[in-house]
Order: C-alpha cells, then structure tokens, then sequence
C-alpha cells in the first residue's frame, strides 16, 4: 500500500499536521458556537491535506499567502496554536495581538503573509513574494492559496499573466471545494477544471485529489523544483470539498434555505483526507497505536491552545491606536 | 546652482535611490521608454532586471508591489495616471495600507506609487483628476503632494526610504517648469510644510500645481495693498498642522486651494483642522476654493471653468478681505 518514496517521519508529519488543522477547526467550530470567538469565522475541515501536502513540499524560508479560510495552510506553515488560538479570541496574546482575528492572521518571520479577507487579493501578493526572491536572487518559492471563487477575479489572471510573463517562482494553488460562499462554481464558472486556465498563461495547470496529502505533496514538489529552477509558475488544483458552510453558524441567517445537497455533503465525508491517508497507511506502515499516540498528543495540544486564549489579557482600548506606521 | 525641472528631478531621484539599495526596484506601464519622460533611461544603468515594465494589469502589479514589500524588498510602483488608481483601489487601501496594522506592526511596507495627477488640457475626466483626497480617509498610507522640481525630488527620495506606503502625486503641468536643485544629496522630510511666501492679512493653502498660481495671485495682491502668505503642506499625510496653524494666528485670515473636487476634498479636510484647532485665529470663516463636484470636462472653456487658477485665488481673496 505505501508506495510512495516518502520517508515515514515525513507521512507521520504530515499526518499529524492534519490532525492538528481538523482539531484545531473542529474545536474553533464549537467553540465559537458556544460564543467565546468574536465576529466570524470560516474552517476547513474536509480540506486539511491541499493545506498540508503544500506546505510539505516549502521550506521555513518560503513564502505563503492565505485565505479568509486560512488557519489550515496557517498551521501547515509551521503556525503554532496557542497564538493563532489567542488571536482569534481577540487576545493580547495572538500573532496580531488581535487587531486581524480569525482572516488576518500573519506569521511574517515563517514567510506566512497573512490569510486575507479579501478573495483573489491574496494573489499577486503571493506574486510580489516571488518576484522578490527572483529579483534579488535568493531561491525561495511563494506558494499562494486560494479558492474557485478566487480564480473568477481579475486578480487570479493578472497574476498568473505576470508570473508566467517574468518567470517567476510561484506555485499557485486553487483549493477547488465546489463553492464560492452560497454559490456553486459550475453556475458562474467557464471551465470544469480551473488547471484548464493554466493553459490561457503558457503554465502546467495540474489536477489533483485534493483529499490525498501524498499526491498533493508530489505534485507540489515537482512545482517547486520547477519553480527553483527559474522555469516559472505551476497552476495546481487541489479537488476537494468543505463539510461546513462558508462560515460557522450560517444556518442562524440562511434558515431553511440550501445551497447544496445534503447526500453531497455524505459523498465527500467519505473522502475524508484523514481515512484516505488511514486507510493506505494504517496498519502497514503506523500502527493504530502510533496513530492513536498522535491523536491524543493533537488534542492536548488544542485543548492547551484553548486554555492560552481564555487565559490571555484583551489588549488596551487604547492599543488601538498603535502599530500604524514604522517609526524608522 | 544647477536648474531642474519637474520630470529631471523624478528621474534623478529614481536614480539616486536606486543606487542607493539594492533592495529598490522599479514596476510601473511604459516606464522602459518612460510616457513622461521620468524613468527614461534608467534600464541602461539598473536593466531590465530591476525596471520591469508591467502589463496593463493595475492590481496585479501593485499588489506583486505589496507582496514584494513584505518580502523584504523596496518596490516604486508607477501607476501612470491616478485614475488607473481605482483599477488597483483594494491592493492599495485593502492590503498596503492595513497590513501593517492587521498584522500587530510585523510587517513594513517599504512601497511607493507614483502617479501623475491632475487636469493638463482637455484629457477629460478619466486622466485629469487629482484622486489624493479619496486616499486621505484611508488610514495606513503617507500621501505627497510636491509643487516643484526641489520638493519632487527630495520628496520622492523620503517617499522611498520611508518604510511605510507612500503615494506620490505629480502633476502633469509641473513637467517642464525649472528650479533651482543642488547637486548634492538631500532629503525633503515628509510631513513638513513649506512657508513659499510671508504675508500678513491672510493666508493661502494650495497643495501641487495650485502653489504656483497661489504665487501669482498673491504677486498681483500685493500690488493691491494685500499681503498673502502662501503655505504648501507638501505631504497631505501626514499634515503639518503646526505650520498652517502658526500661519493662520499671523493672518487670522484662510483660503485653502486645491484642484481636486470641493467635497470631501483635500481642502475640506485642511478646513476642518482649521476650525477645529484654530477657531479663536479667525476674524471670518475659512473659505475653500477647489474644483465644483462635476468629473473634469473635456472642451477648453468648461475645463477651465471649472479649475481653480491665480485670478480666481486673487479674486476670492478680495471676495473675503472685502
């Protein structure tokens, strides 16, 4: 079953990268349920290995750029929990010391450059990120997140133009989960495959199982070899899908009012990215108990993170006002 | 000491810097051949590889500007005329401007857009608006404003040594006229107004092209017995309030001048700190001359109804004083 050359410390990160994204998820749900999360919030259970086989495939010195959906690809990215837990809580504590929440957190010196509340404007930022390293020569890569929504915008075409145009070192990474918000990408999109748009930029535009970590990571490292090498941009289109609705709680304002299938929603379930990488791993390369050890590590980890909010300090009213311009 | 004009003192002080830091590259439409004149030349010394000619995608390139930023490089962004600004309004509002502060002060955003601004001869109103006044009500940006080639050049060098977004405006008519400009290096600080002319009975705000006929209508004043100090704030963010303030304690006097649109313009915003911080300096209320809420139109007589200029400064002047 484990045919893949990856080492098994690697498919052990991995998987405990996407425990950590689907227990951080599931208890940010719950617990912003329960009230204790200001403002909203959106999670990615169901898409914690685009996020994971992504990052895998990055270096510390890589650059990111998220999404409003972002805490996935932040954790991937080497995020830690307590601080992005304390900023979504609005602590003092948090990676912005509350000033972003939940869609704005940024993670400058792990080359995280922030989820965005913006979609599609994550785009030629990520762009920028590589252009930089091209321009002075320093050989990290920019791996860029973003939705089917996203590559409606003008933002997706300007950047893949300009990077495939200027050869630029990044991967662009559509995380396709059938919906924009309330919308069904087949009613507002051209194309079944966004990898097709690849073709429109003289790039690769490549299909993946968004749900399979291994084939995720694979297709990313040949994008960052190729991107390394100075041969340019790499579109990668990660199928796959959210279980929860765009936000958390949507049904308090959508009522009744559906937007997709519920039988949809089971079909996918049953591609969860965690029992596809448990089924094809488990038991002969981890045991369960290996498995059940990483479980539980996740989890106290999560329930530490949660403590860490509830425990920091809000900041001052006042500290509003800080943080505007550099001083130098 | 050596002159200058307008389009020299940009090019020189691109130049400058660019030497300066090697971090510093430049991204902008047409600035290979270079449209105005400003960047022309500047591949022979710095190539291709740091003067990169953009597509027409506004948004993609001003944000490529804002990633490379926080990357640790100095993008100058040229977004040709300040129009074209609303074709990138979210990279330059949403992320230039917020990311600093929606990231708890990680990031710098050592950037600066360049654009041309203002109304040059019939260009209608998709290439003669002045644009500044919709970015002063965007916390997070530094907004210049300079009305000759001195200011323009050690403006710009401040604008791109600042480690914050910078929006440069430069307008068009100010081209071909000269000043005087050492050769030696130096700054203009951001933030600081220039006092071009003392004057004791009323004071004269005019922001970019404005200052020189502000000039010219406080020269034809004085031969009326009126003595007009004339102020140019230089940087509308931030505003030298002290400056103007001091200016209008002397006068007790106020005009403010812009070429932008009168409501919610530039000069709004000035007469508001006015009244605000200065209420007790005033012997008469402060009075705005700017250009009436209408796009710029295109045929000769009606664009030039509708542009401030030094008669009608001098005219409303007298209209006050009165």
């Amino acid at each position: 079953m484990a045919d893949t050359s990856l080492s098994t410390d690697k498919l052990l990160d991995m998987y405990r990268t996407m425990q950590r994204i689907r227990q951080f998820e599931s208890r940010v749900r719950d617990i912003f349920q329960e009230g204790q999360i200001p403002g909203f919030v959106h999670v990615s259970i169901g898409e914690e290995a685009s996020a994971t086989g992504v990052a895998a495939a990055l270096t510390e010195q890589d650059y990111i750029t998220s999404t409003h959906r972002g805490h996935g690809h932040l954790i991937a990215k080497g995020g830690e929990v307590k601080p992005m837990m304390a900023e979504l809580f609005g602590k003092k504590t948090g990676y912005c010391k509350g000033k972003g929440g939940s869609m704005h957190i940024a993670n400058f010196e792990l080359g995280i450059l922030g989820a965005n509340g913006i979609v599609g404007a994550g785009l030629p930022i990520a762009t920028g990120a590589g252009l930089a390293a091209k321009v002075r020569g320093s050989g990290e890569v920019a791996a860029c997140f973003f939705g089917d929504g996203a590559s409606n915008e003008g933002t997706f075409h300007e950047s893949l133009n300009i990077a495939s145009s200027w050869k630029l070192p990044v991967i662009y990474v559509c995380e396709n989960n059938l919906y924009g918000e309330f919308t069904a990408g087949k009613d507002v999109t051209s194309v079944k495959d966004i990898a097709d748009r690849a073709r429109g930029h003289d790039m690769p535009g490549v299909v993946v199982n968004g749900n399979d970590v291994v084939e995720v990571y694979e297709a990313t490292s040949e994008a960052v070899e190729r991107a390394r090498k100075g041969e340019g941009p790499t579109l990668i289109e990660c199928k796959t899908y959210r279980w929860e609705g765009h936000v958390v709680g949507e049904e308090a304002f959508l009522g009744k009012r559906s937007y997709r299938p519920a039988d949809e929603i089971e079909a996918w379930k049953k591609r969860c990215p965690l029992i596809t990488f448990e089924q094809r791993f488990v038991p002969d390369t981890f045991s369960p108990e290996e498995i059940g050890v990483v479980q539980a590590e996740v989890k106290q980890a999560i329930d530490d993170a949660v403590q860490f909010a509830q425990d920091s300090p809000y900041p001052q009213p006042e500290e509003a006002l800080d943080d505007m311009f550099s001083k130098e | 000491m050596p002159e200058m004009n307008f389009i020299q003192a940009i090019n020189t002080a691109l130049a400058e810097e660019l030497r300066h830091d090697p971090a510093t590259f430049m991204m902008g439409l047409d600035i290979w051949v270079g449209a105005f004149g400003a960047t022309s030349g500047l591949t022979d010394e710095f190539g291709a590889e740091r003067i990169l000619n953009a597509p027409i995608s506004e948004a993609g390139y001003a944000g490529a500007g804002v990633g490379a930023a926080m990357a640790g490089m100095r993008p100058i962004v040229e977004i040709e005329f300040a129009s074209f600004f609303y074709c990138c309004w979210d990279q330059v509002c949403n992320q230039a401007a917020k990311l600093r502060y929606m990231s708890g002060g990680q990031a710098d955003m050592p950037i600066t857009f360049r654009a041309v601004c203002g109304a040059v001869g019939s260009a209608a109103a998709q290439h003669s608006e002045t644009v500044y006044s919709q970015f002063m009500s965007v916390p997070g940006l530094k907004i210049v404003v300079p009305s000759g080639a001195y200011d323009m050049k050690g403006l710009l060098k401040s604008a791109i040594r600042d480690n914050n977004p910078v929006l440069v405006f430069e307008h068009l008519k100010l081209g071909r006229s000269k000043e005087e400009v050492p050769d030696d290096e130096y700054l203009v600080p951001i933030g600081q107004a220039a006092v071009k002319r003392e004057g004791s009975d009323v004071t004269i705000i005019a922001i970019g092209y404005m200052v020189s006929q502000a000039l010219k209508a406080a020269k034809s004043l004085a031969e009326d017995g009126i003595s007009a100090e004339v102020i140019d704030p230089r940087s509308l963010i931030p505003l030298d309030e002290e400056t103007i303030l001091s200016s209008v304690a002397k006068t007790h006097n106020v005009l403010v001048v812009d070429e932008g649109h009168l409501r919610c313009g530039a000069a709004a915003e000035i007469s508001a700190v006015i009244a605000d911080k200065g209420f007790d300096s005033l012997d008469a209320p402060v009075k705005r001359l700017a250009a009436p809420d209408v796009p710029i139109p295109f045929s000769p007589p009606m664009e030039k109804f509708v542009l401030p200029n030094d008669k009608k400064i001098a005219a409303t002047v007298k209209e006050m004083l009165g």
